[in-house]
């Protein structure tokens, strides 16, 4: 069980902000996120967008703001358990017991959710009989692709991900790439690949096709896939891989006895506390009258909670309000030369 | 101002007014109905506002932008007439659009 001053749900600019406001008054902190990276949104939905309201940097894009979120926490020891989500909280005398799906625990009098519109997830195939092959022979992601050596495989989606691996796993498997219209979104250069796989015979390429069904007793035999106009082809398959991103869901934080309102958590605007004690939310996750969906919101909604940690991390301290630019103290936390 | 129905998948309808300048998702989360998310607030980046558009409508809206077609790729069950309604934007010639939507969002 890993002891600390305050988890930090989510690693989106929010979460990263307020940890570094956490570390400037002394605590400690962990961020949990979902995502294999830091940075949210910000880096899963638009990196390379161009950002024009973060207070004094005229233009910035989602990553260069996660870089520049990230090199602010530089001085700082911070751990990050990326990959794993938040499942269950349950309270423990004054603190807060959290777990994660891969069964890592956390003591804390602090919880600050900062999780955006909710965890991403890939998004599944609609056809209901895809569940009972779910991480058997249908896939959202690869971990292991020998499996798939000498089989043949069915790849879903338009994007990188589809192309990538449709050029990858033809060098060892039989590969069927589908898509529901004839362009792709991918790269041009992967794109012209698979056009020449295609050619070769080592990609077969179905376009305004999508998935109809899947077939099989116990395993995966084959899919139906339909064509705009109807018409039905069956495919032998031994495994089906759909890349159609990530979509945001709510998840856990829903059954955890907070005040929601629709997707959003209800919290005051002194702590950003929820109707928990001890339990905070900041960012697009919050909601109060007047709540703006604003990175820059969510800034002020970290520092705000990260001081309402103080009182119950530090119950027998007293906080004082201090500047970076005068603070000895802040500027030994920061490892930077006091005048 | 255009009279604007949302067609949940089980059929129930809701007709609402929106103000000319919103979009039709904005139209569907202020009036609360049910079906349309918007999670990304209308940046084109989520594609949880999917709806389907009728024929005769289809052709009268505006065209897609450059996007719009990518992110309906990994829409929940796209059809030729799918739209995202973030990117319709109401005016007096949409008076009287219907919009479908799909079972689901995600």
């Amino acid at each position: 069980m890993i002891k600390t001053d305050a988890l930090i749900i989510g690693a989106g600019p929010t979460g990263l902000f307020t940890a570094h406001q956490l570390k400037i008054i002394g605590l400690d902190c962990e961020i949990v996120d979902n995502l294999d990276k830091a940075g949210g949104q910000c880096i899963e939905l638009y990196p390379d967008k161009p950002i024009y309201d973060i207070p004094a940097i005229p233009e910035c894009t989602g990553e260069e703001l996660t870089k520049n979120l990230l090199d602010q926490l530089k001085p700082f020891n911070i751990n990050f358990h990326l990959g794993e989500r938040v499942d269950e909280l349950k309270k423990n005398e004054n603190n807060w017991e959290v777990k994660t799906n891969k069964g890592k625990s956390f003591l804390t009098p602090n919880v600050i959710i900062a999780g955006g519109v909710g965890s991403f997830e890939p998004r599944r195939f609609s056809p209901k009989e895809c569940e009972q092959f779910e991480d058997k022979s249908i896939f959202y992601s690869i971990k292991n692709k020998k499996i798939f050596e000498g089989k043949t495989v069915s790849i879903f989606g338009g994007g990188d991900s589809a192309l990538d691996w449709a050029v990858e796993l033809s060098k060892n498997s039989k590969v069927n790439l589908i898509h529901r219209r004839d362009e792709f979104r991918g790269a041009h250069a992967t794109l012209d690949k698979v056009h020449e796989l295609q050619k070769s015979g080592k990609i077969e390429l179905f376009t305004k096709y999508q998935l109809k069904t899947v077939k099989g007793n116990g395993t995966l035999e084959s899919i139906d896939i339909e064509h705009e106009n109807k018409e039905i082809k069956n495919l032998k398959s031994d495994y089906v891989l759909g890349f159609f991103g990530l979509i945001m869901q709510l998840g856990p934080i829903a059954n955890w006895g907070l005040n929601l309102n629709k997707k959003t958590v209800e919290v005051d605007t002194e702590k950003f506390e929820t109707n928990q004690k001890g339990i905070y939310a900041i960012g697009d996750i919050c909601n109060y009258p007047g709540k703006l969906k604003l990175i820059l919101s969510g800034f002020h909604e970290g520092a705000l909670a990260a001081r309402a940690c103080f009182k119950l991390a530090r119950p027998n301290e007293k906080y004082r309000f201090e500047f970076t630019t005068s603070s000895k103290t802040i500027k030994e936390r920061l490892g930077v030369k006091s005048d | 101002m255009a009279k604007i129905t949302y067609v949940e998948h089980n059929g129930n309808s809701h007709t609402v007014n929106v103000e000319n300048g919103l979009s039709v998702m904005e139209g569907a989360v202020q009036n609360n109905i049910p079906g349309i998310d918007g999670d990304c607030g209308g940046g084109m980046s989520c594609a949880t506002c999917h709806v389907y558009v009728k024929e005769e409508w289809f052709d009268k809206l505006e065209k897609k932008l450059d996007g719009e077609e990518d992110m309906l790729d990994q829409a929940y069950e796209p059809k030729k007439n799918s739209r995202l309604s973030c990117q319709l934007t109401v005016s007096d010639e949409l008076d009287g659009l219907i919009v479908n939507m799909p079972d689901k969002q995600v």
